[in-house]
């Protein structure tokens, strides 16, 4: 059994979705974790499908999908990760709104990674002159999240972009 | 003052995991002084308090379809009204309000976590373990969201019914 990243990117229209997994059942693969989203009217989907089956003939399966030019598809092998341990780790909320300009996400993201975090999640939107970026952050019980927040917050500065991070708990029931 | 009735020792039982057709079917009603409800009600809050992190347990999560759960966010951050350890049958929420987002775990669901907007006031009544004395209860913040989702499961729900949209789903990254 092999585990297969597909990726639906291209023209969103109502369907898409059923078209692919209707291939992929036909060709007995079994539907693991998935996102999708619209991206500026594009429709945009990864999904991980265990199979035994080899990427091209999946690739050939959903060529139904890619005739009309519109949607383009891809399929590989990737590795099965192994379960995450438990980590420790805290989540924030990062939260990013300003002027759009070039290298936000990039020097955002950079001292993130530089302070031990690691993003789990993230979409931007730009409306307008308006950017917005929401990301979740995983940060370990080592890293030193108040000295991030003061790390970004000079960096938001020098972009002239708001920017905060705020703990996300989740509460056990 | 507390909700609490006198009850037996406890025992810790195992939490049962969705999916389960126990986890998503109403349960049913329960005579409050029939001395199995009491145990249950013992067994409950047993289960519920080895459980780190854990403010409440409902019958349905250990297996029972009936009407009961227990609950007790003493000393948690985001309590403000607090009633201590509560056993409560046949409950029901009677009014709520001021609705709030947030991000809940369940132990029968222990790998994810979903945003969910729940009312932050609400009155819930139902009765007593041993007495059968009726109960209302008015409360807030953390202890109203509590009682909600503990109702939620005797009525079939799990959080995974009430994400606030397709992106409110999350890994849990951090074990208790
Ligand atoms: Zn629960």
């Amino acid at each position: 059994m092999s585990l297969l990243a597909v990726t639906v990117i291209g023209h969103d229209r109502p369907g898409i979705i059923a078209e692919t997994t209707a291939a992929l059942a036909r060709l007995g693969g079994n539907l693991e974790d998935s996102t999708m989203t619209i991206l500026r009217g594009h429709f945009a989907m990864v999904l991980l499908v265990s199979a035994d089956v080899r990427a091209g003939d999946v690739e050939a399966g959903l060529a139904v999908l890619t005739v009309d030019g519109t949607l383009k598809v891809t399929v590989r092998e990737v590795p099965q990760e192994p379960d995450v341990a438990p980590t420790g780790a805290t989540a924030y909320l990062l939260s990013v709104h300003g002027a759009d300009r070039p290298g936000i996400v990039s020097a955002v993201t950079a001292v993130v990674a530089s302070g031990g975090g690691n993003i789990t999640d993230l979409s931007t939107r730009l409306t307008g002159e308006l950017y917005v970026l929401l990301a979740e952050v995983d940060l370990p019980a080592s890293a030193d999240a108040a000295g991030l927040g003061a790390r970004l917050a000079r960096v938001a500065d020098s972009l002239g972009v708001e920017v905060s991070l705020t703990p996300i708990d989740s509460d056990l029931m | 003052m507390t909700l609490l009735p006198p009850l037996p020792h406890g025992r810790v039982r195992p939490v049962v995991r969705a999916p389960a057709a126990v986890l998503t079917r109403r349960a049913e009603d329960v005579d409050p002084r029939d001395p199995e409800v009491v145990q249950l009600a013992a067994d409950l809050l047993a289960t519920q308090r080895v459980s780190p992190g854990c403010v409440g347990l409902a019958a349905p999560q250990i297996g029972v379809g009936w009407r009961l759960f227990s609950l007790d966010v003493t000393g948690h951050p985001k309590t403000r009204s607090c009633h201590g350890p509560v056993v409560l049958a046949n409950p029901s929420v009677v009014a709520a309000s001021r609705k709030e987002r947030g991000r809940e775990g369940c132990m029968s669901v222990p790998e994810l976590t979903g945003d969910v907007r729940r009312a932050t006031q609400v009155l819930v009544a139902g009765v007593v373990p041993v007495t059968g004395a009726a109960l209302t209860v008015e409360t807030d913040a953390f202890e109203a969201r509590a009682f909600q989702h503990e109702i939620d499961h005797l009525d079939g729900l799990l959080f995974l019914d009430r994400v606030a949209g397709a992106h409110g789903l999350h890994a849990r990254s951090v074990y208790l």
